[in-house]
């Protein structure tokens, strides 16, 4: 069967789409994959809120081994209304878990901060756990200019 | 065994009730174990896995730590106190090692 020049093009033009649009799905999709997996883990199966948590993330970090994050969640922090635990999550990372703070009433108000490892560009995550099994989140992309996981 | 130095900065004293600041850092390296040597060969993981913070025995709070978080893992958070009293750090080592230390709070 003998295409026409115009036939031809128009076959190999899909085939490249096609092709462009699978790499550019299966390592992004792979890695969120990853991390909603534990996150949703750690929440037990519940969808996070918005709302209620707020991560601090600089837009751009010039060295990804140091990287410093804030978190603070709304709460009173009562024996009876409390936070008990947030996880940090970054998505992009070839492990997604950073750190999990587990808080008490005696820790007074739900907030921590720390330095962490961004392999790359990627988004990080803050899930939030409360006393009543609420479950809240809120995500920040962080552009890295230097990647931080060595070697 | 790699000793790991800690410094923790707590204020000296607090009004009874007030939330305080509390910052903490201990040096240590924080091998994440995706690293290789010059021959290849991965470098081992090595981190300090856990950190915790008590007042006068009773827990305060705590960090479950991975390999993401930065050398010399720098960690700062609120602690409210209502008595003078004692807070008690632990920072756990995947080797075993517990390192400890200790800072006194007078609450008027």
């Amino acid at each position: 069967m003998d295409l026409t020049r115009r036939q031809a093009l128009a076959l190999s033009a899909g085939a490249v789409a096609f092709a462009v649009s699978s790499l550019q799905l299966r390592p992004a999709a792979a890695d969120a994959a990853a991390a909603n997996k534990t996150l949703m883990e750690f929440t037990g199966g519940k969808t996070p809120q918005s709302g209620k948590v707020k991560l601090s993330a600089p837009q751009i970090a010039e060295n990804g081994n140091t990287v410093p994050v804030s978190v603070s969640v709304d709460s009173e922090m009562s024996a009876s209304s409390y936070v008990q635990s947030v996880m940090l999550l970054a998505e992009g990372n070839p492990n997604p878990t950073v750190v999990t703070f587990n808080f008490t009433p005696m820790s007074g108000a739900a907030s921590a901060t720390t330095r962490m490892r961004l392999a790359k560009t990627q988004n990080v995550i803050a899930v939030a756990k409360m006393s009543d099994g609420s479950v809240y989140m809120d995500k920040k992309e962080v552009k890295v200019t230097i990647g931080g996981c060595g070697g | 065994m790699a000793t790991a130095k800690p410094r923790v900065k707590v204020p000296a004293t607090a009004a009874a009730g007030e939330v305080i600041t509390i910052k903490t850092l201990i040096n240590h390296k924080m091998e994440t174990g995706l690293r290789k040597d010059k021959k290849g060969k991965p470098i081992p993981r090595s981190i300090i896995n856990k950190f915790t913070c008590e007042f006068n025995g009773k827990p305060v709070f705590s960090s479950d730590i991975d390999p993401a978080i930065s050398a010399n893992p720098y960690f700062e958070f609120n602690a409210k106190v209502t008595e003078s009293g004692t807070f008690k750090f632990t920072w756990v080592d995947d080797d075993g090692s517990v390192y400890t230390h200790e800072q006194s709070i007078t609450v008027k």
